[in-house]
């Protein structure tokens, strides 16, 4: 039913890379486990300085496109360029050179159960810079905590001993390690309590603001696309069917758009204002 | 592509101001950070106006200087001032010691014997605790009996047993046929080549049949025990079970230690066979000795009491390796690398109890003349 190209709402929002270049671009992206195909031919562009919201039903394949970016998953095909390295043409992991220059917060913080928190932030510092002392190593793992909003003292436990909140942060921690210039975000609010979930909103958007950080976010959280995203785009039928801000989307006749943010849980995120 | 930062400190009325110059950011900060530490002298205030880039690090480093030194930030540029503001909201004042933790070597070696002893005790009283359990648990299915899983039970005893056929008879051939060959090379100093059929027909049976299937059913099955358990516990599995309703002992643990208490014996004898079989195999090529001569020498050679002996020792030793393995898994509490510890220290102690009670039983049956 919704055959012509992906449409990309022309926006004001922030301008591509210095080059031209935007920061993720996606082409005709195809993905299929067995004879179930997740994606048929996805287009994306992920603006610089802008958090993108990625929303669509259970099953549509949302982490997979963000597992496609980050070169976890292999597409079948389609073309994957992040910070104009090409994802797809990477033969091997170590291929993937930009991997220093982004940072991923997995749905369940992903923090290696064996190493403490502040263990777990060095790790990918040693990874890619051995020459800091220990001491400077203490010192960063010691503020990135502290700039995720968890006390000093969350520092020196180990995962099992967090919340899930705490956990999370933690993990965000751990992504901003290298102060990367994107910052992928897998659910970051699912599980958190309302409130715990409004402040971590508050977190990725003063971070993203203060660290000048391009975020790509996918939630099912309302709440968050409203109140953080400069710009969502809505995964279904096998393909990106929108990209746009909330009014933008609103305007199409979709029915799932519609279903989604014109619902009862939609209608009340939409009430509360978007953080500025 | 990036100028690696570098500082000089110009002397001024009121002191002197460290001016940074270069790139600011974590991949290039590694040596300036070190020589930084080392200004002795006091900071007035650190000029940021020739630095090009700035990331989360280079700013931490401008805030801890200016705390510690007590110098004024000047000529910071829009993004400089932004990260910095943002980590004087944060920053508490932690100061990270150098790191020293390791004990001297004087006292870890002593330390860590006292850790293994405490440990030992407490693992004693644990495994103690656990047959409590378990024994209780017995009672309680003995009284309904409707409640056992006799499908785990099946299912376990296909893994422990069925499962472990083919890789025990490859090992107890060979090691039959190692029996007899050895056997042979030393019994014929004497002319007495035909007592292999004692020697293979005895051990096997007696000792070695069992006791090698134990420590293959420890390493296989008695591992998968505390693997499978350990992991259920990380994931709260059994968390879940007890919310059900369901008792971990009685899901868990009795079905796998029925089901090795029941196979053990018969993978012994099994093993003893196929060992027998193996030495015949040798002794018609090497000796001379026909398949059939041997099988029906077996026969009279061999007491009766020794297939008993196997027969006494392999539920024990069943015991012994399903017990380990569910012990361990059940103590698994908070992460992944503990999995692989308690999977170890049940393969271990399963293994060790197994040939150290071995050893108790071979006394004993030859107390009771069984020798």
């Amino acid at each position: 039913m919704n055959d012509q190209a992906a449409l990309d709402l022309q926006t004001p929002a922030a301008p591509a890379d210095a080059d031209g270049a935007f920061p993720i671009r996606v082409r005709g992206l195809y993905n299929a486990f067995g004879d179930y195909v997740v994606h048929e031919d996805v287009n994306l562009d992920v603006r610089q300085g802008e958090i993108l919201g990625v929303v669509g039903g259970s099953g549509t394949g949302k982490s997979v496109l963000m597992r496609s970016i980050i070169g976890l998953q292999v597409p079948q095909a389609g073309s994957i360029e992040v910070l104009g390295q090409s994802i797809t043409a990477a033969r091997d992991d170590d291929d993937i050179a930009i991997r220093s220059r982004w940072g991923v917060l997995f749905q369940g913080g992903a923090l290696f159960s064996t190493l403490t928190v502040a263990e777990n932030i060095e790790v990918p510092l040693r990874e890619f810079h051995p020459d800091i002392d220990a001491r400077l190593l203490g010192e960063i793992a010691h503020f990135k905590v502290l700039l995720t909003g968890l006390s000093g003292d969350a520092a020196v436990k180990y995962p099992a001993e967090l919340s899930g909140g705490m956990r999370k942060r933690a993990g965000l921690a751990r992504a901003l390690a290298l102060d990367p210039e994107l910052l992928f975000l897998d659910e970051p609010t699912a599980g958190l309590d309302p409130i715990g979930a409004a402040a971590f909103d508050r977190l990725i958007h003063d971070l993203q603001q203060t660290l000048g950080l391009t975020v790509f976010l996918i939630t099912h959280d309302l709440d968050t696309l409203h109140a953080i995203c400069d710009r969502v785009a809505v995964l279904a039928d096998k393909r990106v069917i929108a990209v746009g801000t909330i009014p933008e989307l609103l305007a199409l006749d979709h029915p799932w758009i519609q279903d989604y943010f014109k619902g009862p849980r939609g209608r009340a995120a939409a009430s509360v204002r978007h953080l500025d | 592509m990036s100028e690696a930062p570098q500082f000089t400190l110009v002397p001024g009325e009121t002191g002197d101001t460290l001016v940074l110059t270069g790139t600011m950011v974590v991949a290039t900060l590694g040596r300036l950070d070190q020589r930084l530490r080392a200004i002795a002298t006091p900071i007035a205030a650190i000029d940021l106006a020739g630095v090009a880039a700035i990331d989360t690090v280079g700013a931490w480093i401008c805030c801890r200087l200016s705390r510690e030194k007590d110098a004024k930030i000047v000529n910071a540029g829009h993004v400089a001032q932004r990260l910095i503001d943002a980590l004087q909201g944060v920053d508490d004042g932690h100061n990270e010691d150098p790191p020293s933790r390791r004990l001297p070597v004087w006292l870890r070696v002593p330390s860590q014997v006292g850790d293994t002893v405490v440990g030992l005790a407490g693992g004693a009283v644990g495994v103690l605790a656990f047959v409590g359990q378990m024994v209780i648990a017995t009672g309680v299915l003995l009284r309904h009996p409707g409640r056992f899983r006799y499908r785990a039970l099946v299912h376990q005893m296909e893994l422990v047993g069925v499962n472990a056929l083919g890789i025990i008879g490859l090992m107890s051939f060979l090691v039959g046929i190692v029996i007899a060959q050895q056997g042979a090379v030393e019994l014929r100093q004497f002319g007495a080549e035909v007592y292999t059929v004692n020697l293979v027909g005895r051990l096997t049976l007696r000792e070695l049949g069992i006791l090698m299937t134990a420590i293959m059913v420890a390493g296989r099955s008695g591992s998968a025990f505390a693997a499978e358990i350990g992991t259920m516990k990380l994931t709260e599995e059994v968390d879940a079970m007890r919310t059900i309703g369901v008792a971990p002992m009685e899901a868990l643990v009795l079905p796998r230690v029925l089901a090795t208490v029941i196979m053990m014996p018969l993978l012994g004898i099994y093993s003893a066979i196929v060992g027998i079989i193996g030495g015949a195999f040798l002794a018609q090529l090497s000796l001379g000795i026909p398949f059939i001569t041997f099988i029906a020498r077996i026969r009279t050679v061999v007491p009766v009491y020794d297939v008993w002996v196997g027969l006494i020792k392999g539920p024990v030793f069943g015991l012994i390796v399903a017990l380990a393995g569910c012990y361990q898994g059940m103590q698994v509490e908070s992460n992944s690398e503990e999995v692989g510890k308690r999977t170890t220290a049940a393969v271990v102690m399963a293994i060790f109890t197994v040939i150290v009670l071995d050893a108790f039983f071979a006394v004993f049956f030859s107390e009771v003349d069984w020798g």
